[in-house]
This record gives structure tokens, C-alpha cells and sequence, in this order.
């Protein structure tokens, strides 16, 4: 496969950045999207030019760091994908494909497509936590749970964090990655004593980061790779309403 | 950070949720009342002059009016300062294809509401100032005929289309904004959720079809070409 990439390239921060043409031959379609773009790197590589820099880790669809926007969709053109898990086969021989960072306020870009996501991990810290000392570990069968309530939290906190809810919603909301985390620990009796407190830090620093309004619009859920629903956005919202009121 | 003081951003949610909701109540007040203009021409003359009579005597319609007023002003207010904070957050993409994840209506929530507010000028002027400030002709039982004025209202074609395109931008708009309300109130049990989307999807379809219909209906029944 022949394919012409418009790729952003930026050196820093502060500078501008811009769209830059590439040509690309022998693509195979069983490549994975980063090992396209290793393969040009290599050849930019070669050139002695700068190679393209972009986020990566485990490329078995599971870290959440390979955020790309790929011909304008977050992760590509697949729903509910990691752009590691995306494959060539997905595109045409001569077609071409614009490849962009995650944007947002809070994401300020450090070069090329490399994001800084940082402002997801200061949410966790302002409350997604439960802030007792474990000790040893505790007996399995300690805590009574059912097997429901136990998927549900699971489901909840199968998010990887990889910013693809923020980079598809046209207000560059968090809400479906901090209600995730949110739930998942309002869902266990362990982090439920805290939830109320939780609920208030982790939405007031979710505002500081200059996230944006989450408007229902529920493209996030379709394109994050863990399906994580939109559920949790409500179920936020509710505990944010009572904890707001309830406060003392 | 301009976050740290006043209201954070679910609490300007919660506020566009409740003011919506109080809204889509006072839609379907109205549609009722509206419906007796469908009735034959005498008898939804004598009706709808009557219960307009009634309503604007009434001190509990009083009230509710009142915050019907505030409900509008602050639901658009409040949508601004949303819009203004979203307009500095969102990111800006060269190549923008995200639309493919959502309902267009979803993301467009504020033009079909500048819409709506721009048909509330002219349906404000034509019908709510003419009836409490304008000097109405009286009807045979001594009531304000304001069912004069909305038949002359609607005796153009470009107005009456005007009110169907309106009816049926606020129709979009009360698709997503039903159920989106009872998201941003917190409503999370999947049974309900689905339930809420249903109910909302019937009431939208109900409330445009209804209100489209009235000004349509009387264009074709009493129009002065072929009376």
C-alpha cells in the first residue's frame, strides 16, 4: 500500500505547529497504526530528519497512551478502539490520512502528538483514592459484595485513561473519564464511606484543569475503548447533586 | 483559574436541566390550551377567548408566569456562560470528523435555542404584548379576542412557515434536551434511562406536531382568499 500522511508536527509547546505532508510506501495492512508510523519514523530516521514523536506503551490496546486523532476521529475511523489496535487494513492503498494530537485546553501538546494528559492524573489525586491504610491483604470474603455489584464497579473502572472521551467531545468535557473513576469506587462499600467528599474534589479540580461542560451529546462512550458508559456521567452528576446539598 | 469561584460546571447543568424541565412542563399547558384552536370556528372563538380570559385573571397562573419568564431568561443566560466556557476549552482540529459519533442536534443545542429565542420575539410581540398591552377588539360575550388576532396572525404563508420551522427546530432541540435534562439530574438506573428517552422522544414528537398543526390548520380552514 502507497499512503500520503498529513501529520502534525510541532517542536514544542510554545511554538506553532502545522500539517506536514509524507509519502509512504510499502504499507502492509496487517501493520498496526503506530507500526506504520515506526516505519516512517525509521525512513525519517534515516534522512536524518526528526522523527515523528507520539505517545505509546503497550500496544496491546490495554495502556491508554497511543492518543491519536486519525482523519478527525479520535483512535480512527473504528469505534470503541485504541489507535495500537487499529490496523492498515482498516484503510485504502492511495488514500490519505490526516493525523493530529488529542486537543483540548487541558491537553496542552509537548511535540507532535505527544499530549500532556497530566491534568487526568490530578484528578485522581485530588479523591480517587481510598485513603485508609490496607495493611496485608485482607481476606477475599471480608467484605460481602455480589457478583453484579462487583462487574458493575469493574466496568466502571476498566478506563485506561487515554483522554479519547476529551478529545471527541466538542467541549473538551472530562466527565466520562472522572465519573468513571467516581463510580467505580462509589460502587464498592470500601471507597462508598468516601464518595460524598470524593464526588466534590474530584469535579472541583476537574474544573480547575479548564475542562469543559459535559453536554450529553454521547460521542465519548462511542469512541472510548473500554465502552465506559455514559451512566457513570449521570451517576456523577446524582452524587454531585447530593453531596452538594448534603454538605455541612 | 476563573473555575475557583462561582458555580462549577455540573451546577450550570443541573440549573439548564431544571429551568429545561419547567419549560417542557409549560409546553404542554400551552399545546392544551392551543388544541381548542382546532375546535369549529364558533365554538373555538367563545373557548379560546374564555380560557384566555380566565388565565389572565387567575393569581396562581400569575405565578406561574412569573417564573416562566425567569425560567426562560435564566435557561438562556446560563447557556451563554456554558457556551462562552466550552467555546475556550474545546481543542480545534484541522480535520474534524468527530460529528460521526453524535447526533448533530446534540452538538448544535445552542443555535436551535437561538432559534427558538428569536421565534419568542416575534411570538412575544404578536400575541403576549398585543393581549396584555395592545388594544384588542372585544368579542360578542365581552372577552378579548385574541382569536381574531391569532387568525389574522396566521393569514400569511411566510409566518405560518416561519412557526412550522420554528416548531420543528424546538422539536430538536426537546429530543436531546428531554432525556439530556434527566441526565445532568442524575437519573442512572438503565431501565429508567430508557424509559425517560422513550417518554422524551413521544413528548418531542407530540409537542412539535402539535404546535406545528395550529397555524397550519387555521391557514387552510380560515384563510380570507377562499372564505
Amino acid at each position: 500500500m502507497k499512503l500520503y500522511l498529513k501529520i502534525w508536527r510541532q517542536s514544542d509547546a510554545a511554538s506553532q505547529g502545522k500539517l506536514v505532508d509524507y509519502e509512504l510506501d510499502n504499507v502492509i495492512p496487517h501493520m498496526s497504526f503506530l507500526e506504520m508510523m515506526d516505519t516512517l519514523n525509521e525512513e525519517l530516521v534515516l534522512k536524518g530528519d526528526r522523527p515523528v514523536e507520539f505517545d505509546h506503551d503497550c500496544r496491546e490496546g490495554i495502556c491508554g497512551q497511543c492518543g491519536m486523532m486519525i482523519n478527525g476521529q479520535a483512535h480512527g475511523p473504528i469505534a470503541n478502539l485504541t489507535t495500537c489496535q487499529l490496523h492498515m487494513r482498516e484503510f485504502k492503498d492511495g488514500d490519505t490520512i490526516y493525523v493530529e494530537p488529542f486537543r483540548a485546553l487541558a491537553f496542552p501538546i509537548k511535540r507532535d502528538l505527544r499530549v500532556d494528559r497530566s491534568a487526568f492524573d490530578r484528578i485522581i489525586m485530588a479523591g480517587g483514592f481510598i485513603s485508609v491504610n490496607t495493611g496485608q491483604a485482607p481476606e477475599a470474603n471480608g467484605i460481602p459484595i455480589t457478583h453484579e455489584q462487583a462487574e458493575s464497579a469493574f466496568d466502571s473502572a476498566a478506563c485506561i485513561g487515554c483522554g479519547a472521551c476529551v478529545a471527541t467531545c466538542k467541549n473538551s468535557s472530562a466527565a466520562l473519564f472522572t465519573s468513571a473513576k467516581i463510580s467505580h469506587l462509589a460502587k464498592l462499600p470500601q471507597g462508598k464511606m468516601e464518595s460524598r467528599k470524593r464526588v466534590l474534589s474530584m469535579v472541583k479540580q476537574m474544573d480547575e484543569e479548564n475542562f469543559g461542560h459535559c453536554s450529553n451529546t454521547e460521542a465519548c462512550e462511542v469512541e472510548c475503548p473500554q465502552q465506559i458508559s455514559v451512566l457513570n456521567i449521570a451517576r456523577m452528576n446524582w452524587e454531585y447533586s447530593l453531596s452538594s446539598v448534603l454538605k455541612k | 483559574m476563573d473555575s475557583k469561584k462561582g458555580a462549577s460546571t455540573l451546577m450550570r447543568k443541573t440549573l439548564m436541566a431544571l429551568t429545561g424541565l419547567f419549560l417542557c412542563f409549560f409546553l404542554v399547558i400551552h399545546l392544551l390550551g392551543n388544541l381548542q384552536l382546532l375546535l369549529p370556528v364558533e365554538q373555538a372563538k367563545v373557548s379560546f377567548n374564555s380560557y384566555s380570559q380566565i388565565l389572565s385573571g387567575n393569581i396562581f397562573i400569575k405565578v406561574i408566569s412569573y417564573i416562566l419568564y425567569a425560567s426562560i431568561i435564566v435557561h438562556c443566560l446560563d447557556a451563554l456562560v456554558i457556551t462562552l466556557k466550552n467555546k475556550k476549552t474545546a481543542g480545534k482540529y484541522a480535520v474534524d470528523n468527530r460529528g460521526k459519533a453524535s447526533k448533530w442536534y446534540s452538538r448544535n443545542m445552542g443555535i436551535l435555542g437561538t432559534l427558538i429565542l428569536i421565534f419568542l420575539v416575534f411570538h412575544f410581540r404578536d400575541f403576549w404584548y398585543q393581549y396584555k398591552f395592545g388594544s384588542l377588539p372585544k368579542d360578542e360575550s365581552g372577552h378579548k379576542d385574541l382569536y381574531a388576532i391569532v387568525v389574522a396572525a396566521y393569514q400569511d404563508w411566510w409566518y405560518v412557515l416561519f412557526y412550522v420551522f420554528s416548531m420543528f427546530a424546538l422539536g430538536y432541540h426537546l429530543l436531546h434536551g428531554f432525556y439530556s435534562a434527566a441526565r445532568s439530574l442524575g437519573l442512572y438506573h438503565p431501565k429508567y434511562v430508557s424509559w425517560v428517552r422513550i417518554f422524551g422522544t413521544g413528548y418531542s414528537y407530540i409537542i412539535t406536531i402539535g404546535f406545528a398543526i395550529i397555524p397550519i390548520y387555521i391557514y387552510l380552514t380560515q384563510h380570507v382568499l377562499w372564505n
